[in-house]
């Protein structure tokens, strides 16, 4: 589902190159963690998977469904099923969260050639979704994410990725503050979403979340590149040695 | 003879001069009246305000206007559905009061050619300084209006519409409105028509003892249209004046706001979006004096500029020497959509006395980045994304209304203007 080649990838305003030669591979059906120390360039590919342009791909390839997706701006990325659950969700003053979760919905739709939906139909999708979630209906009537606190953005974010029904989930440091409790809930939201056609990244600096979140596979990213694949137990040697030991080998 | 040597007239100076000659038969007024018209067209006659005159330093009106259109006495408006819905609605048609009065319980609805008539309005004539250009024009020609009174404790549960419906030639309308101790009010003044209209309008609110009222000025002028407004309003002990407007339309526009606290404890809001378009100009000047203690205020001016439109706002707070533990806040942000395009800020603090607290603040900024990553990134595109950050940026203060009814008729508005011009 996701082929990345040998990406390399700079800062657009000082050309610092954060993506040094990056390859990963993830199939439908698929959950990979994305594990490394911080300044290892995790958030910057989420970023460059969603199509910000405050990065530049200066080498290789990002394929999606065996397409290059790097001449697509955000939103076809988005339409195409592309979703990134955002580290730090961005608050937006003066949007109802209401009226931005229908226009977005309707967007896709019609991008996919759908008919818009109704509003009951819309109202019952995002009940059902935030009680799953354990989210209050009334916080969905303030502004987009204002005055949410940190767990709340981060179950707002698997909220729209529940509506929104993307083919390749990226969640950038979801379990970030979250309590044990917001944890479960978030992972259990990302659970119900695992299917054979779908496929996570799940990027995060602990094995925390990976208790909840089990990946079929694990990478350890560093300097820009993965290092060192394997499957979940790495994840469990990573927290017992910490990366010290995988780098060392790299190097 | 006259030996002082004056500026050469420009056309729009002595087509109102020549205008007020030919009017001046027709315009209602007893002697008071009249020495006043006299007094006003005096004034214009030393010439419309330049940029040298301080207070008119953005909008150069000797410059500027540059079609002063004949009296259309065969123009006729219609009246139109009040933005929110129930409304008691009074129309001036082309200048005109409207026969057609309603009647509701506490508030007396009188044509103001009849106060011009038999004198009573006099005293409320007089511009409000010697470069009050607006009031001395008004003053000049005014031919009707209403007068509103809302009787001490009525509390209305509907808002009253005054609309000022433009159709073609000058049209200069007053609008005084008395509101009562302890009333409660909202007042939606809408100016909006058809035509290469030249028009001036002048509403002048009294607020009793702890009246409460909210102001909405909606100007949706087409662009073809001039539109020299004035609010002037006097704020009794412990009230509340909120005034909202919306700039949304018109070729060369200027509205005023003069505020004056008069009694203690009053409490002034002013929030206002200023949507400019085309090749169009724009001027919004505040002059507010704290002339009691223990009065307060805020102002938030909001302003979206594309196109080629030019737009100001200038802050005048004046704090009284007495007007001890005044609290004022003004900041002024603007949407610069286009390259050129343009918005001047100008805050004034004057302040006299010293235990209070004043602060302000503008900036201009292009829709941030980030926010439009992110609504991209849900998969909505480029132009749907802008348009939504565009009209959050003004609906903000929309919202700060706190009231359902009027929020939705007033953001009806802003996506009416959105689909035009976005």
């Amino acid at each position: 589902m996701l082929e990345i080649r040998n990406l390399h990838a700079r800062i657009v305003d000082d050309g610092t190159e954060i993506i040094r030669g990056l390859n990963l591979t993830v199939k439908a059906g698929e959950v990979a963690a994305i594990m490394g120390p911080n300044g290892s360039g995790k958030s910057t590919l989420s970023y460059i998977l969603a199509g910000r342009e405050d990065y530049e791909v200066t080498e290789g390839d990002i394929l999606y469904n065996g397409q290059s997706i790097l001449e697509m701006d955000p939103a076809e990325r988005a339409t195409s099923g592309i979703f990134l659950a955002f580290q730090y969700p961005m608050e937006i003053p003066g949007v109802a969260t209401m009226e931005f979760l229908k226009v977005a919905m309707n967007e896709q739709r019609k991008a996919r050639g759908e008919e818009p939906l109704k509003i009951p139909e819309f109202l019952k999708r995002v009940k059902e979704a935030a009680t799953s979630l354990s989210m209050d209906m009334a916080m969905l009537k303030r502004p987009l994410n204002v005055g949410f606190s940190g767990g709340e953005k981060k179950r707002a974010e698997i909220l729209q990725m529940k509506l929104l029904e993307p083919k390749l989930c990226v969640l950038d440091e979801t379990d970030s503050g979250l309590d044990i409790d917001a944890l479960k809930i978030v992972s259990d939201g990302v659970n119900a979403l695992r299917s054979p056609d779908r496929a996570f990244l799940v990027i995060t600096h602990y094995q925390r979340l990976l208790e909840h979140i089990v990946p079929d596979s694990v990478h350890v990213l560093y300097r820009g590149q993965v290092i060192k694949s394997g499957d979940k137990s790495l994840a469990l040697d990573l927290e017992a040695n910490g990366y010290a030991g995988v780098i060392g080998e790299a190097a | 003879m006259n030996m002082h040597t004056q500026p050469q007239r420009t056309p729009a100076e002595t087509a109102l001069i020549d205008a007020f000659g030919d009017r001046l038969s027709l315009l209602p007024g007893d002697g008071a009246v009249m020495l006043k018209r006299d007094d006003a067209i005096e004034a214009i006659k030393h010439g419309l305000p330049t940029r040298r005159v301080e207070s008119w330093h953005y909008t150069d009106l000797r410059r500027l206007l540059n079609a002063v259109p004949d009296f259309d006495p065969a123009a006729n408006a219609k009246a139109i559905a009040p933005i929110v819905d129930g409304s008691t609605v009074v129309s001036i048609l082309n200048g005109k009061s409207d026969a057609k009065v309603p009647v509701i319980e506490g508030v007396t609805f009188q044509p103001l050619s009849e106060k011009l008539i038999d004198g009573s309005i006099a005293p409320g004539l007089d511009p409000y300084g010697s470069d009050d250009a607006i009031g001395a024009l008004n003053t000049a020609f005014v031919a009707d209006g209403y007068f509103v009174d809302i009787a001490d404790g009525t509390e209305l549960e509907k808002p009253i519409e005054l609309q000022n419906l433009q159709a073609g030639g000058q049209t200069h309308v007053r609008l005084p409105v008395r509101v009562g101790t302890g009333a409660k009010a909202v007042i939606v003044e809408r100016q909006t028509g058809d035509g290469a209209v030249l028009g001036s309008s002048v509403s002048q609110l009294v607020l009793g003892e702890g009246a409460e009222v909210t102001w909405l000025i909606v100007q949706e002028q087409p662009e073809t249209a001039t539109h020299l407004a004035q609010f002037k309003a006097h704020l009794g002990k412990n009230s509340k004046l909120t005034v909202f407007f919306m700039n949304a339309g018109g070729k060369l526009v200027r509205q005023e706001i003069v505020v004056r606290t008069t009694g203690e404890g009053a409490d002034f809001k002013l929030r206002g979006i200023n949507l400019l378009a085309g090749d169009t100009h724009t001027d919004v000047t505040m002059v507010l004096d704290h002339a009691v203690p223990h009065t307060t205020s805020t102002e938030v001016i909001r302003n979206v500029v594309t196109g080629k439109a030019r737009g100001a706002f200038q802050g005048r707070i004046n704090v009284h020497q007495y007007a001890q533990k005044t609290n004022a806040k003004m900041a002024c942000n603007t949407l610069l959509l286009s390259d050129d395009g343009e918005f001047s800020t100008k805050p004034e603090l004057e302040i006299f006395a010293d235990d209070v607290v004043c602060g302000h603040g503008a900036t201009v900024t292009e829709i941030d980045h980030d926010h439009l990553f992110y609504l991209m990134a849900r998969g909505v595109d480029e132009k749907t994304a802008r348009g939504l950050l565009v009209k959050a940026f003004v609906a903000e203060v929309i919202e700060e209304l706190d009231d359902e009814a009027i929020v939705e008729a007033l953001e009806a508005r802003l996506d009416g203007w959105f689909v035009t011009h976005g």
